[in-house]
C-alpha cells in the first residue's frame, strides 16, 4: 500500500499546552485508518493540520509524496483531502443539490447556474449512495442519517483522495451506519485513503484496517487493527500501557470511604434526551464519591449537565434529599443543593474577565449581599477561607482570573461550588488540564470532601484517578448505564473491561 | 445494543410546511389584502393614476432594498445606505451639467467605492458590521456636505437633459424609474440565483464556517455585497435626483430603516441565509402601499408609516424565530 | 506535600508589548483628552474659559446620560439602536402631560422610556433575538411614534419648573450637568457594588458559564435594557427641557451613534464583559472636545462628521485586537 498522505515529525503548540509533539502517521491508499483517543489526545489539533485549519510548527506534511503546506482549508481541498465533521457542517436552509454542488455547480449557457442539469446530478449521486431524497428540498428536512450521507457525498464528489471523517456515525441510526460502510467500502476499493475517528470501538472494528493511538498529543500506538484487542486498545487510549503503568498510588486518594452509609441524597432516575441519554438512573450517598465511568460520548457530560438542568431532558427525575426537583434548571438545581464544575474550564466555567474574588463569588452573590449590594466583608471572609483552603495562588483576589494558570482557575471555580456550601458535588474532568500538584492538591480535596460527609459524582478519563478515587462507578455506554462496580470490583481491568464492552452492552 | 432511538421524522409535518409557506409568502398575501381593502375603502386609490403615483414612488426604495437583500442575506446589515442615497443624488445633479454619461458614473464610483470601504472593513477586520457601516452613514453624510458646503448648495439638473428625462420620462404611464427598479431586480434574481455567486450568498449567511470549509471565498463574497450594496443606493440617489430636477442634501435620512423593514417583510432572515427579492419587492411595495394610504386618509401624520414598520419587522421577526424553531428537525 | 505545591505556579506577568496593547484601549482615551485640552489651552482663544467649558459640559450631558445605560447594555454583549427614538419619544410625551405639571410629565416620559425598554430586553431575553434586531424595531417605530404623538410639530414649552431644570445653576454647576454626574457615580455603584452590577459584567463575560452558576440571566438582561430606556428618556426630557421645545423630529439624531462612540471609545469592549464608567463619561467627553476643537478653527460640520466615523472605526478596531483570544 502505497502512502498518500503523512505527517512526518509533526508538532503543534498552542499557548500553555503542547498539542501535537512529534506525531508521525501515515494514511495509505485505500485503507480506512482508524485515529483513536480521548479527549485532549491531540485527534482534532492533527485533523485541523491535514485540512489546512492549523500550520504545523515543526516537522512536515507530506501529500502525494511531496511536502505540501496548506494555508487554509482550502488548499486542502483543492489537492484533494475531505473532511465531513461531526456535526454536519452544511447548510440546512439550501437544498440537498444546492449542498452538494455549492461553488461548483454545473454551469450551462452565460455562465448561469444549469438547476435542471444540477438536480439531476445530484439524484444520480445520492441514488450511488442508496439515498432516494427530494434534491430540491431544504437539506433541514432531511434525517441526520441522510444529511451526513449528503455531506459524505459532497466530500467524495470534489475527487478526494483522503476523506477525513470525524464521528460520523455519532447521530446515526443503526441502518444509516450500515448504508455509511457499505459506501466507506466502495471507496476504500476505489483506491482512496479515509481516516476514521470514532469512539465506539465495534464500528471500528467492524470497517477499519489499521490504527492509530494518540495519548497527551503523542502516537503511543500504530499498526493493524485486527492484531489489537479491545481490551489492549482500550488500556491504549486511557494511558493504561503496561510499559507505562506509574507507581501506584501517585493520587492523592485513600483507599475508601467508610463514612459511605445512610440514603442516598442524589436519586437520578430515568434521564432520557434522544440520541444522547436512555434511562439514566443511579443514587449518590453522603460521604462517598460516586464514579462515572465510560468511553468519551458515552453520556458521562451530559448525564451530569441534564441533573442540573443544563442539558435539556424529555424524560427523567432528579431528587435531592427526598425532594424531587419540580423543575430542572441551574438555578433550582443550585437551591436544591447540587453543584456542578464543567468540563469545559475555559468555556462554561471561568468569567475570564473578572478577578479570583468574583470567580469565586459568583454563585453565592446573592447570599453574600444585602439588599442587592455586595458586601465586600463577607466576600472577602469568604474568598479568604477558600483560596487559603484551596491554595489559590493568585498575586491577590483581585487578580484576573484569566492570568492564572489552569490549575488555579480549577481550584478559583472548586471554591464557586464549595462556598455554596453543596449537599452533592459533581464534578466533570476536574483535574484535567492542569498540573500534577495541583491535580493532587484536587484529588486530596475531593477525598477530604467526602470524608466530611459530602456526595461526589466524579466524572475522569483518567482510569487510574476514577478506580482510585470512587468507591463506586456508575458505567455508561451510549447514554445508557450497563454496568455498576462497587467495592473489590472497583479495579481498573474490571472498569477496562466495563468500557470495552462496546457492542456486547446488555440492553 | 443501545441504539435504540426512533428514527428521526425525515418528512417535515404539517404545521412545518405552513411554517414555510408563511415564511415565503406572507408578505404577498398581506399585500394583496392591503391593496384590496384599500381599493374598497378608497374610491381614489384604485384608480390608474394611484397605481403609478405608489410605482414610481417605491421604485427608489426597492432598488436600495435590493442591495439591502443581498447584504442581509450574507448575514450582514448595511446602515450607510440612507446617506449613501442622499450623496448619490447630490452627485449626480453636480455632474448632470456634463451629460447623462458622468451624472450615472460619478455617483456610482463613489458610492461603490464607500460600499467597497465598509466590504473590506467587515470582511477583512471582523468589526461587527452594523458598527462599520453606521461610520459609514456618517462618513456618507459627511462627505455630502464638504461637497455642498455644509449644505447651502444645492446642485441643478439641467432642464430637458437626459438625465432629467430618465427620473421624469414615462412609458405607459410609468416613470422610467420604474422600469430600471424592474430591470435591476430582474438581473438582481438572475444573479442570485442563477450565478456562484449569489448562491455563495446564502451559504456566507447561512453558516460562515460551513461556507468556508466548503471553499468558498467568503471574504471576496462579503465585499461584493456591500459593493453592491453602496452600488444600488448610489443608483437609487442619482435616479430620485433626476426625477426631483436637483440633489437634494437631506433626503435619505431614516432610508436604511424602511429598506430594512421591507426587507424583512419581505420574509429574509434578518439572521441571514435565506431571503428571496421577490418578498422584498412585496415588502417595498406595501410600505408603498401603507404610505399611499397614510396620504388617502389625509388627516393622519405620515409618520405612522414608521410606526407600521416598526409594529410589522417586531412581529415578522418574532414570528419567523419561532417559525424557524418549528421547522429545525432536531 | 510542599514540593507538590512549589511546582504549581502562577502564571508569569504579561509581556511588556500586550501591555501596549492591554492599556491603550483601556486609559487612551484619558490620554487624549488630556492631549486636546493642551492642544486647545495653546492653540485656541478663550477655549479654557468657565463659560465655554459650561457650554461644552452643557451639551455633552444628555449624550453621557445615554451612553451611560448603552455601557451597561454593552457590558452584557448587547447594543441598543432604539435610544435617539426613546428621546425624541420622551420629547413627544412631555407637553401632552405637562398640563398635569412637570413631575407627572416627567414620570410619564421616563415610564416611555420603560417600557421601550420592557419590549427591548423581552426581545432578546426572552424571545431570543439578537440585540441589534431587536431594538432594530424600536429604532424605527420609535421616532414614527413620537412623530405622531407630537403630530410632527416643534412644540414651544411654557412650564418654568421643566425649564429650570434645563437652565438652572446649582451652587455654580449647571443642573443638566449635576444630573449626568450624579447617575454616572450612581451607574459607577450599581456597576461595581451591587450583584445586580456584577452579574450583568458576567452575563456579557461568559453567558453560558453565567448561566450555570444559576445567575438570574433574563431578569438582568430585561433590567438592563430597562435601564438603558430610562436613561435615554431622561436625557429627553433635558434635552427638551433645555431647547425650551419638544422637538421628537430632530432630537436624539444619531444619538446611538454618539452613544455607542463614547462607551467604545472609553474602553468598553463590544465584546461584553466589562462597563468602564469613567471612561464612558471621559469618551463622550473627548468627542465633544473634538467636536468644538474642530469647530473652534472653523472647520465645518462635515468634518466633523467625517472625524467621528474615523475615531469610532479605530477604536473599534483597537477594542477588536485586545479581546482575539
Amino acid at each position: 500500500m502505497s502512502p498518500i498522505a503523512e505527517l512526518v515529525g509533526v508538532s503543534k503548540r498552542f499557548p500553555g499546552v503542547l498539542a501535537l509533539d512529534n506525531v508521525s502517521i501515515t494514511l495509505a491508499r485505500g485503507e480506512v485508518h482508524a485515529l483513536v483517543g480521548e479527549n485532549g489526545a491531540g485527534k482534532s489539533t492533527l485533523i485541523k493540520l491535514l485540512t489546512g485549519v492549523y500550520t504545523p510548527d515543526a516537522g512536515e506534511i507530506r501529500y502525494a509524496g511531496r511536502p505540501v503546506s496548506f494555508r487554509r482549508p482550502l488548499d486542502a481541498q483543492a489537492a484533494g483531502i475531505s473532511t465531513i465533521y461531526q456535526e454536519v457542517n452544511l447548510l440546512p436552509r439550501m437544498s440537498v443539490a444546492s449542498n452538494l454542488y455549492l461553488g461548483r455547480e454545473p454551469r450551462g449557457r452565460f455562465g448561469l447556474i444549469d438547476h435542471r442539469r444540477m438536480y439531476a446530478d445530484a439524484a444520480a449521486l445520492l441514488s450511488q449512495y442508496g439515498i432516494d431524497v427530494d434534491v430540491r428540498a431544504p437539506l433541514q428536512s432531511l434525517g441526520l442519517g441522510a444529511q451526513q450521507m449528503v455531506a459524505l457525498a459532497r466530500a467524495v464528489s470534489v475527487d478526494a483522495r483522503v476523506v477525513i471523517m470525524d464521528e460520523p456515525t455519532s447521530s446515526l441510526e443503526p441502518r444509516e451506519v450500515d448504508t455509511l460502510f457499505r459506501v466507506v467500502r466502495d471507496l476504500r476499493g476505489q483506491g482512496v485513503a479515509i481516516m476514521y475517528v470514532s469512539h465506539r470501538l465495534d464500528e471500528l472494528y467492524r470497517i477499519c484496517d489499521r490504527v492509530t493511538v494518540l495519548r497527551d498529543g503523542r502516537v503511543v500506538h500504530t499498526g493493524p487493527l485486527a492484531e489489537l484487542d479491545r481490551l489492549r486498545l482500550v488500556s491504549l487510549m486511557l494511558g493504561r500501557d503496561v510499559a507505562e503503568v506509574r507507581r501506584h498510588g501517585l493520587t492523592r486518594f485513600s483507599e475508601s470511604h467508610t463514612a459511605a452509609a445512610g440514603e442516598p441524597v442524589l436519586r437520578v432516575r430515568d434521564l432520557t434526551r434522544r440520541h444522547v441519554l436512555s434511562g439514566v438512573s443511579f443514587d449518590v450517598r453522603p460521604g462517598e464519591v460516586t464514579g462515572l465511568g465510560g468511553l468519551l460520548g458515552s453520556g458521562r457530560s451530559e448525564t451530569a449537565k441534564a441533573i442540573v438542568g443544563a442539558l435539556p431532558v424529555e424524560r427523567g427525575e432528579v431528587t435531592v434529599a427526598g425532594r424531587r426537583l419540580r423543575r430542572l434548571s441551574p438555578a433550582a438545581a443550585i437551591r436544591a443543593g447540587i453543584s456542578l464544575l464543567p468540563e469545559d474550564r475555559k468555556a462554561e466555567g471561568i468569567i475570564p474577565e473578572l478577578s479570583v474574588r468574583e470567580n469565586i463569588v459568583l454563585a453565592a452573590m446573592p447570599r453574600l449581599s444585602r439588599v442587592g449590594v455586595v458586601s465586600r466583608a463577607q466576600q472577602d471572609r469568604v474568598v479568604d477561607l477558600f483560596m487559603k483552603r484551596l491554595r489559590i495562588k493568585a498575586a491577590s483576589p483581585d487578580q484576573k482570573v484569566s492570568e492564572l494558570s489552569g490549575g488555579n482557575q480549577q481550584k478559583v471555580l472548586l471554591a464557586r461550588w464549595l462556598c455554596l456550601n453543596p449537599k452533592v458535588l459533581l464534578l466533570d474532568e476536574p483535574t484535567r488540564g492542569i498540573d500534577v500538584g495541583a491535580k493532587a492538591e484536587v484529588q486530596q480535596l475531593i477525598d477530604d470532601l467526602a470524608q466530611e460527609g459530602l456526595a461526589v459524582v466524579l466524572i475522569s478519563s483518567d482510569l487510574e484517578e476514577l478506580v482510585e478515587g470512587a468507591d463506586r462507578i456508575v458505567v455508561l455506554h451510549a447514554g445508557a448505564v450497563v454496568d455498576e462496580l462497587a467495592g473489590d470490583d472497583v479495579s481498573e481491568s474490571h472498569l477496562m473491561a466495563a468500557v470495552a464492552h462496546d457492542g456486547e452492552a446488555p440492553e | 445494543m443501545a441504539d435504540t432511538h426512533p428514527a428521526p421524522t425525515a418528512t417535515p409535518g404539517r404545521t412545518e410546511r405552513a411554517a414555510a409557506l408563511v415564511q415565503r409568502h406572507g408578505a404577498l398575501a398581506v399585500l394583496l389584502l392591503g391593496a384590496a381593502v384599500a381599493t374598497g375603502a378608497f374610491p381614489s386609490f384604485g384608480t390608474l393614476d394611484n397605481t403609478h403615483n405608489i410605482a414610481i414612488q417605491s421604485s427608489f426604495l426597492a432598488i436600495v432594498a435590493l442591495g439591502m437583500t443581498f447584504v442581509i442575506i450574507s448575514g450582514g446589515i448595511d446602515l450607510s445606505v440612507g446617506s449613501v442615497f442622499a450623496l448619490g443624488g447630490v452627485l449626480a445633479a453636480y455632474a448632470s451639467r456634463w451629460g447623462l454619461l458622468p451624472a450615472l458614473l460619478l455617483p456610482l464610483a463613489v458610492c461603490g467605492l464607500i460600499g467597497a470601504v465598509n466590504g473590506v472593513l467587515v470582511a477583512r477586520t471582523r468589526m461587527p458590521a452594523f458598527i462599520v457601516t453606521l461610520a459609514g452613514l456618517l462618513g456618507a453624510r459627511g462627505l455630502l456636505l464638504a461637497i455642498t458646503h455644509e449644505g447651502s448648495d444645492t446642485f441643478l439638473v439641467p432642464k430637458g437633459s437626459a438625465f432629467a428625462t430618465l427620473g421624469q420620462g414615462t412609458l405607459v404611464g410609468f416613470g422610467y424609474p420604474v422600469y430600471i427598479a424592474l430591470a435591476v431586480f430582474g438581473l438582481g434574481g438572475l444573479v442570485l440565483r442563477r450565478t456562484r455567486t449569489g448562491q455563495s450568498l446564502f451559504a456566507v449567511g447561512g453558516s460562515e464556517d460551513a461556507a468556508s470549509l466548503m471553499g468558498l471565498p467568503v471574504a471576496r463574497i462579503k465585499i461584493t455585497v456591500y459593493l453592491l450594496s453602496g452600488l444600488l443606493a448610489g443608483l437609487a440617489g442619482a435616479l430620485n435626483a433626476a426625477r426631483l430636477s436637483s440633489g437634494v442634501t437631506i433626503l435619505g435620512v431614516g432610508l436604511e430603516l424602511d429598506a430594512i423593514a421591507a426587507v424583512v417583510i419581505g420574509g429574509t432572515l434578518l439572521v441571514g441565509g435565506a431571503g428571496t427579492l421577490s418578498g422584498t419587492l412585496c415588502g417595498v411595495l406595501l410600505l408603498g402601499v401603507i404610505q399611499n394610504v397614510i396620504n388617502q386618509i389625509g388627516s393622519l401624520n405620515s409618520s405612522y408609516q414608521s410606526v407600521v414598520s416598526g409594529a410589522f419587522l417586531i412581529v415578522v421577526v418574532v414570528a419567523q424565530t419561532y417559525l424557524g424553531r418549528t421547522q429545525r428537525i432536531r | 506535600m510542599t514540593d507538590l505545591a512549589a511546582t504549581t505556579s502562577t502564571a508569569a506577568p504579561v509581556a511588556d508589548r500586550r501591555h501596549i496593547a492591554r492599556y491603550l484601549p483601556g486609559y487612551g482615551v484619558y490620554a487624549a483628552v488630556a492631549a486636546l485640552l493642551a492642544f486647545n489651552a495653546a492653540f485656541t482663544d478663550h477655549f479654557l474659559t468657565v463659560g465655554n467649558l459650561r457650554t461644552q459640559l452643557i451639551q455633552v450631558a444628555p449624550v453621557v446620560i445615554v451612553a451611560l445605560g448603552m455601557a451597561l447594555v454593552i457590558g452584557t454583549e448587547g447594543v441598543d439602536l432604539s435610544v435617539g427614538s426613546v428621546m425624541a419619544l420622551a420629547a413627544a410625551v412631555l407637553p401632552l402631560y405637562l398640563g398635569y405639571g412637570a413631575v407627572p410629565a416627567i414620570a410619564v416620559a421616563l415610564v416611555a422610556g420603560v417600557a421601550v425598554g420592557a419590549v427591548n430586553g423581552a426581545l432578546v431575553a426572552v424571545v431570543g433575538l439578537q440585540p441589534i434586531v431587536a431594538t432594530l424595531a424600536l429604532f424605527v417605530g420609535g421616532r414614527g411614534l413620537a412623530l405622531v404623538l407630537a403630530d410632527g410639530q416643534l412644540k414651544q414649552l411654557h412650564n418654568a419648573a421643566l425649564l429650570a431644570i434645563g437652565s438652572d445653576d446649582v451652587l455654580g454647576v449647571p443642573a443638566v450637568v449635576l444630573i449626568a454626574a450624579a447617575l454616572a457615580v450612581a451607574v459607577g455603584f450599581v456597576v461595581r457594588g451591587t450583584t445586580f452590577g456584577r452579574q450583568l459584567v458576567a452575563i456579557g463575560g461568559n453567558r453560558v458559564a453565567s448561566q450555570l452558576a444559576g445567575l438570574p440571566v433574563r431578569r438582568v438582561l430585561c433590567c438592563t435594557y430597562i435601564a438603558c430606556g430610562v436613561f435615554a428618556a431622561l436625557a429627553g426630557v433635558l434635552a427638551t427641557a433645555r431647547l425650551n421645545a419638544s422637538d421628537p423630529s430632530a432630537l436624539g439624531n444619531l444619538m446611538e451613534l454618539s452613544a455607542i462612540t463614547a462607551v467604545v471609545v472609553g474602553g468598553t469592549p463590544l465584546s461584553g464583559g466589562r462597563v468602564r464608567v469613567l471612561g464612558t463619561v471621559v469618551g463622550a467627553l473627548l468627542m465633544q472636545l473634538v467636536r468644538a476643537t474642530l469647530i473652534k478653527h472653523d472647520l465645518p460640520d462635515s468634518t466633523a462628521q467625517m472625524a467621528q466615523a474615523v475615531i469610532i472605526l479605530v477604536a473599534v478596531y483597537v477594542a477588536r485586537e485586545r479581546k482575539s483570544r
